[in-house]
């Protein structure tokens, strides 16, 4: 459960690779060193926040300050199959087809 | 060496609908008919909370006694994966909805404690199904409520593992918080085990084993890979932190390719959920309504109903068993009758049959009123065995099968003499047999009037009759 | 009468409702100015003209039957990032290329149900991911009032077409000012209401917990019908604030004597060129005339905002996005296995901006940084929130400058992501805050290149922030000033 670990105090430089297979983006050549000088310099403004002092500040998640939203276990119509698979790329047996999928 | 032993056990919730949407929490179906835009993860699409899981969330909480947290939130675990339909999973992270908690385990000679870590809310995901080149994906289940039960790694072995899983299942279905149905997949566990010298030493590297589907599974895996972990130590190898697949036909486990679980999950809060804020007021309402466990229900049906520990123990293994005992017993008031009922013909025949209790055909007040002509001997004993067998088959009213099929019991003193008197003519020989000492010949002359009865005789009377007139 | 084209809403439904013209009539006109100018503007991306013109004849059919509705009859068109159910919706991204929306966003529903006419779909920034629509995958919008300069963005075609008259009014979506923005560089009206008031269902997300959907106009008052139409709880989204709906065309008149109206200094202080600044001060004078009192006021965290805006805008962007995945909907490309098939699918499906952000969002939620980025983020948008707080203890709206400059030229910042990122800065505050903003015209640059009057109101004091802006509006003369484009091409018209 531990995977959202307490962060080191002055992070180090983006690693574009791996943060760009985690969100599943492959980048052509060119692109990674590209991105990594422009993110750079975009976290260089976003380190700004480390001049301010947030302890015992609440995170804000939410812009409303409201709570407690709940629907009754009541079905609602959703779509027909045919509706559903209008827009599959690739449909076999009625189901989304991809290529196989390894375990 | 020791092993250790914890569970992260998945269970589908008995709700009408999908946890953030309202299409049907159904089995089966076509693949992909019930699905929206929201389960499917299309543009735009928002989840809201289904409040009834919350609550069957809540109400295991209770039972397995665990720390209800009143604010609890929602949050995304990130990752990739076909069945995903928006590529994250809405689940509960650092404020799930119960925490702490245990679960009594019965053993052979003995009864141990499991502790519960954590209970959490989640979505499940589609179903993949495998055809030659590719896969195929139905978004049915995708979306439906799933209860996450964490456990401390407090099972030294397969049996333990395989008893909390039993003792899992049957309070869930007593609360009718799930259906229980392994078939169909209501309950699945991810299994984390480890071995170590002795129980002084730490825990050693944890090996999980994913998505076992049965109980009989999670035993055979288990012994397995404990056996697989101690040979690996003994022979002086390191084990390394994994993840395993089972396969169950074949008997062995092996090792998942780890990229696709590099596990950066990237939780963060819902945004397009609330906070939730449960009131003690409202927790307190539900405990209210908490089924008695069975253990304590045991207990009272035998006090309430004086029938033998064992019986009570049968019946109140499962709750709609014991909900329909329970009823019969009060309203016939025979409790020991009707439990006689239960263990012998009615579980003779749902086990012949297959039928659940809920769907029998015979209603408890039938089954109170069969007690009740039995009582006052209007039908005899084979009579309202007949009659039982017809309310299974088809129901009615006991009263009206009686009638009709002409059972009533022959209570009249003259009509009987009359049917002694006509089988000792016919039956001479018996008579002397019975004269000459064989007592077993009575029975046989009791049984001759039975016949000629067509069954209706009291058996009583025609004994006493009979033993009257050859003497003894 | 003045051509169909350039009637605002509400004077077209007079129009509609006098008899002089038919929907079908308007939506025709619509259609003309359209064919006779988008080549130039790049507004619409999608115009399906048969259906437009049938759902119009339905909207007269509905009226010789005596039935109403408060849109009846009047053509609308949509940003290409709400669900119409039945039309595409690609977001500007060759991504969802190819996706057919199967359902309508609520407010797209509330609208039709009070009539409306929905046509055609709006160019836009990828995702909603720009300052200037140069991040569309399609075309870029030119600006009606400088065809080498850039509209704004997000919204930039929904700007646009209401400029230079191809729709009286739209829809548009503001994460960080992608309504305001546009709104400003156009000319034209735009709101982004409070946080919650309008549903999101429908929506395709960019940040949740900043998005908010919000119409573009020729006038205040009919900006504050189309806010009135759309707001109120919907429960298919837990964010949208229960309720009805604000009455702001029965408020907004009420006049701003008594008014406190803040200043933030820290906006005053260097950050916009000065002929933006001297039409603003002018603004200022104009609603002090009107009996307002002007305040100085402080919002002293506003220069972390846009940090602190990226980092949490990215963030829920990179989740969001992350459905884009080609085993659903919208545009495959074929891969050896479902890694491979994303990967492909989504570096050939993004533009470069979508690109950086998902990684920049992926990044500050990833295992190690998240309490350095996101959770620190968080807290400074309390803080942030936390000075609007204060700030609305002593004044009733805040005024402010929608843009740093009037429209910049294609090409100029995007070069530069970080200095396109704090061009939004006196828009994004708003978002993070939760509040209600909108931006009127108050003149032009170099007598040529408008420039808006942003209005802050508290979260949920909309009528607020109208009664501001409809005094502002009907003081000055600037409602009805149209593109020479549109004077030009007028002539062509119905």
């Amino acid at each position: 459960m531990d995977v959202n670990a307490n962060a080191p105090a002055s992070p180090e430089k983006i690693d574009v690779a791996y943060v760009a297979h985690l969100a599943r983006i492959s980048l052509a050549p060119g692109e990674q060193e590209l991105f990594q000088q422009q993110l750079e310099h975009i976290l260089d403004h976003v380190n700004k926040l480390n001049e301010l002092d947030v302890s015992g500040i609440e995170p804000m998640a939410h812009a409303i300050p409201v709570k407690n939203c709940f629907r009754e276990d009541v079905e609602r119509p959703g779509l027909a199959h045919e509706a559903a698979m209008r827009n599959a790329p690739e449909e076999r047996h009625g189901q989304f087809f991809v290529p196989r999928i390894l375990e | 060496m020791i092993a250790s032993i914890g569970l992260e056990v998945h269970v589908q919730l008995r709700t009408n609908t999908k946890m953030f949407c309202g299409c049907p929490n159904r089995y089966g179906g076509e693949p992909n008919t019930h699905v929206c835009p929201v389960c499917l993860g299309y543009p735009g699409a928002l989840p809201v909370i289904n409040a009834e899981a919350v609550r069957l969330t809540v109400m295991t909480g209770l039972l397995l006694g665990c720390r209800i947290n009143l604010k609890n939130k929602f949050d995304r675990k990130n990752y990739f994966y076909p069945d995903q339909a928006k590529n994250y999973q809405i689940s509960q992270y650092d404020q799930p909805l119960c925490e702490g908690g245990q679960l009594e385990i019965q053993l052979k000679d003995r009864t141990k404690i499991i502790r519960i870590t954590r209970i959490h809310l989640e979505e499940d995901v589609a179903k993949n199904t495998h055809f030659g080149d590719g896969s195929g994906i139905d978004f049915n289940r995708a979306g439906t409520p799933l209860m996450e039960i964490v456990t401390e790694p407090d099972m030294d072995n397969e049996d333990e593992a395989f008893a909390f899983l039993t003792a899992l299942k049957q309070i869930l279905a007593y609360a009718d918080i799930s259906d229980c149905n392994l078939e169909q997949g209501n309950i699945r566990c991810d299994i984390n085990t480890s071995v170590r010298p002795t129980r002084e030493s730490p825990l050693g590297t944890k090996v999980e084993i994913k998505n076992m589907n049965t109980f009989r599974g999670a035993h055979r895996a288990l012994a397995h890979e404990i056996q697989r972990q101690i040979r690996e130590v003994q022979r002086g190898r390191a084990i390394p932190q994994e993840t395993r697949r089972w396969d169950d036909d074949a008997g062995v486990s092996s090792s998942m390719r780890t990229k696709e679980y590099a596990h950066d999950y990237r939780y963060f809060p819902e945004p397009d959920l609330l906070p939730v804020e449960l009131t003690q007021t409202q927790v307190d309402t539900w405990a209210a309504l908490l089924p008695e466990r069975p253990p304590e229900r045991r207990e009272r049906m035998v006090r309430d109903y004086g029938i033998p520990d064992y019986d009570a123990g049968v019946l109140a293994a499962d709750r709609a068993i014991a909900d329909y005992f329970e009823k019969a017993a009060r309203l016939s008031g025979k409790g020991k009758a009707v439990s006689n009922w239960m263990m012998s013909e009615m579980m003779r025949l749902l086990t012949a049959t297959g039928q659940e209790i809920g769907a029998v055909k015979i209603t408890p007040e039938a089954l109170a009123a069969l007690v009740a002509l039995v009582e006052a001997k209007t039908i005899n004993q084979p009579a309202a065995k007949e009659v039982f067998a017809v309310l299974f088959e088809q129901g009615g009213d006991p009263q009206q099968i009686v009638q009709d099929r002409g059972l009533v019991q022959v209570s009249d003193t003259g009509a009987i003499q009359g049917l002694v008197d006509q089988v000792l003519r016919e039956n001479e020989r018996s008579v002397q047999d019975y004269r000459s000492g064989k007592e077993a010949a009575l029975q046989f002359l009791v049984g001759q009037v039975m016949r000629i009865s067509k069954g209706k005789a009291n058996p009583q009377l025609a004994r006493e009759l009979l033993l009257k007139a050859i003497g003894s | 009468m003045a051509e169909l084209t350039q009637l605002t809403l509400h004077e077209t439904l007079d129009a509609l409702a006098r008899g002089t013209c038919s929907s079908e009539d308007v939506t025709r006109a619509y259609l003309d100015r359209i064919a006779a100018v988008d080549d130039r503007i790049g507004a619409f991306l999608h115009l399906d003209r048969d259906q437009a013109l049938a759902d119009a004849r339905a909207a007269d059919a509905r009226r010789k039957a005596g039935q109403g509705g408060r849109l009846l009859g009047v053509p609308l068109a949509m940003k290409d990032v709400l669900n119409v159910k039945g039309h595409p919706c690609t977001c500007g991204s060759q991504i969802l290329k190819g996706y057919v929306a199967p359902y309508d966003a609520t407010a797209v529903a509330r609208l039709r149900a009070e009539g409306a006419v929905i046509m055609g779909r709006l160019n836009m920034d990828e995702f909603a991911m720009g300052s200037s629509n140069e991040n569309s995958s399609y075309h870029p919008v030119r600006n009606p009032y400088d065809l080498g300069r850039v509209p704004g963005g997000s919204s930039g075609g929904s700007a646009a077409a209401v400029a230079a008259d191809e729709i009286t009014a739209s829809l548009g979506s503001d994460t960080g000012g992608s309504i305001r923005q546009p709104a400003s560089f156009c000319g034209v009206v735009g709101v982004k209401p409070s946080y919650g008031r309008v549903s999101r269902y429908g929506l395709t997300a960019f940040a949740s917990s900043l998005d908010q959907i919000g119409p573009f106009t020729k006038e205040v008052a009919d900006a504050a019908l189309l806010t009135e139409v759309m707001s109120g709880g919907d429960p298919l989204d837990s964010t949208s604030v229960p309720g009805p709906a604000p009455e702001l065309l029965a408020t907004m008149k009420q006049g701003i004597r008594g008014f406190r109206i803040g200043l933030p200094k820290e906006y005053f202080q260097g950050g916009m060129d000065a002929a933006t600044e001297a039409l603003v001060r002018a603004a200022v004078k104009q609603l002090e005339a009107l009996g307002a009192e002007p305040v100085e006021i402080s919002l002293p965290h506003t220069e972390y905002a846009i940090a602190t805006y990226y980092i949490i805008a990215t963030a829920e962007a990179s989740a969001n996005l992350a459905r884009f995945d080609g085993v659903r909907y919208g545009n495959r490309i074929a891969g050896v296995d479902p890694i491979d098939m994303y990967e492909k699918t989504r570096s050939a499906g993004f533009g470069n901006e979508v690109k950086r952000r998902i990684i920049l969002g992926t990044y500050v939620l990833s295992s190690g940084y998240y309490d350095a980025y996101y959770k620190k983020a968080q807290k400074v948008r309390a803080l942030i929130r936390r000075d609007f707080d204060e700030a609305f203890k002593t004044c009733q709206a805040i005024v402010t400058p929608a843009t740093p400059s009037a429209a910049f030229g294609f090409g100029e910042k995007t070069g530069d992501p970080l200095q396109m990122y704090l061009s939004d800065i006196f828009t994004v505050t708003t978002n993070l805050a939760g509040i209600c903003g909108m931006s009127v015209p108050c003149g032009f640059a170099g007598g040529t290149l408008p420039v808006g009057l942003q209005i802050l109101g508290p979260a949920f004091r909309e009528d607020n922030m109208f009664r501001v802006a409809h005094a502002y509006e009907q003081a000055t003369a600037w409602r009805g000033k149209r593109p020479p484009l549109a004077v030009d091409a007028g002539r062509t018209g119905a």
